[in-house]
């Protein structure tokens, strides 16, 4: 019998290892697979190569994962925001590497690797710094740039509803990179706040069917900015 | 000085004016956000964010706030009837494959054949940070900058040759700003409207370039 539902995230994540290239989901408050991240620092894998469109956000979560010093290298599209003090200074002092992707790129580059696709041509970026140094082509009178897949070891993302195969349904704008990074990496975790008896979710709402995931672990709907609910209820 | 200059307000409402009814837009964050408040009454315009979002409505009243539907600039927003959520691959995809009508940016520097400079100052010791805008300044099949003309220190934001890192190459169609609205052509800037009493060479000399009629 298939059956991914796993009873902890410490046994959801138990085969990460040292120097794994993990995806993390999540756009501002909405997505974020928190609990999972505070799984991957107990879990104590070190040497970490974090694809997210950000850099984390005041003392929690993947900012908190960059402080206990475990990743090596960030890609990402926005590191810097008002609260990223974490990333700034890790960045700065060279502790970090940064691999900057305009955030199109990111999500394609994402998806190619989940499709197969051993690279792609891209006009974004074309002409600029984020280019230099790249492989371009012009094609039927358009310029384009190079991208290379992102394969993930593990994609930690955050999903609304799962069932025992596996089969994702997300909410509102938490879907996000949720759907892509799902299919690009070698284990999927994905915690959701409903598990759903096989055969009662909507065939026809399924975003994410099972055969990307590797493991769901349900988690309480918390009353917090990226718990999906207004502060407070 | 015979001239005033237009509020951001007026901006706006001078973009919202040239939107056209069934438009695909994506407002870039910060001050072409204001451009949804000012579409006129009977036009049905399709807002994109970004994050997988189309039919993005208003911001909610401060009770109904719901945190897994954000816009690009991550502020609760809200979903009018027919919108839809999609993942980031289709929604950059959608921007890339030339599927949004009109795309509203902000920007640092603009040359006079429409390459665009908004993510980057330059500085040696600033962050970088990109998120959409490349994918943004490329992907629509407009791309309008919203701007003051000049910077706080009176130099002209329209220029020969952006000094600042670029976004893209000879993406921006037309540029609204506070003093004129001009096209960005292969061949230079051509004038679409300036503020009244402002004398034509007055602009061009403020900008140091030519400004076909």
């Amino acid at each position: 019998m298939i059956n991914k539902i796993s009873e902890s995230i410490e046994t959801a994540l138990a085969s990460v290892k040292d120097g794994d290239t993990v995806l993390i989901g999540g756009f501002g408050t909405a997505g974020i697979p928190n609990e999972l991240i505070d799984g991957l620092i107990a879990q104590g894998s070190k040497e970490l190569v974090v694809v997210n469109n950000n850099a984390g956000n005041a003392e929690t979560g993947l900012a908190a994962l960059l402080k206990a010093g475990r990743v090596r290298k960030i890609i990402c599209s926005f590191p810097r925001q008002a609260d990223s003090w974490v990333f700034d200074d890790l960045y700065r002092s060279g502790k970090l590497e940064l691999e900057l992707v305009p955030q199109g790129n990111l999500a394609e580059r994402i998806r190619a690797a989940g499709a197969g696709i051993g690279a792609f041509f891209s006009p974004t970026g074309f002409g600029t710094e984020l280019a230099k140094g790249r492989e371009t082509r012009e094609i039927n009178g358009k310029r384009y740039v190079l991208e290379m897949p992102i394969n993930g070891d593990v994609a930690l993302i955050k999903a609304e509803c799962g069932d025992r195969w596996g089969n994702l349904t997300y909410r509102k704008a938490a879907r996000n990179f949720g759907p892509v990074m799902a299919t690009a990496a070698r284990m999927t975790v994905a915690t959701v706040h409903e598990i759903a008896d096989l055969g009662t979710l909507d065939p026809e709402s399924i975003i994410t069917p099972g055969i990307y995931v590797s493991k769901i672990v349900r988690i309480d709907r918390v009353a917090t900015a990226a718990g999906g609910f207004k502060k407070g209820t | 000085m015979n001239y005033i200059k237009r509020t951001k307000v007026e901006v706006a409402q001078r973009v919202a004016q040239d939107i056209h009814d069934g438009a695909y837009v994506n407002l870039g964050i910060g001050m072409p956000t204001l451009v949804a408040n000012h579409l006129p009454p009977g036009v049905e315009v399709i807002l994109h964010s970004e994050n997988g979002i189309l039919g993005m409505g208003p911001a909610p009243t401060e009770d109904d706030e719901d945190y897994d539907l954000i816009n690009a600039g991550k502020q609760p927003v809200t979903l009018l009837s027919g919108g839809a959520y999609f993942h980031h691959a289709d929604s950059f995809g959608m921007m890339r494959g030339g599927h949004l009508d009109i795309c509203v940016l902000g920007a640092f520097q603009v040359s006079a054949t429409g390459d665009l400079a908004n993510w980057h100052t330059g500085e040696s010791d600033a962050i970088p940070a990109v998120g959409g805008a490349m994918d943004l300044a490329i992907g629509a099949k407009q791309t309008w900058v919203m701007m003051d003309l000049l910077t706080k220190k009176g130099d002209s934001k329209v220029v020969s040759q952006c000094s600042y890192p670029l976004t893209g190459i000879a993406c921006v169609k037309r540029i609204y700003s506070d003093l004129a609205t001009l096209e960005c052509t292969p061949e230079g800037l051509r004038l679409i409207d300036k503020v009244q009493g402002l004398e034509h060479a007055e602009l061009e000399k403020m900008l140091g370039l030519p400004i076909a009629v």
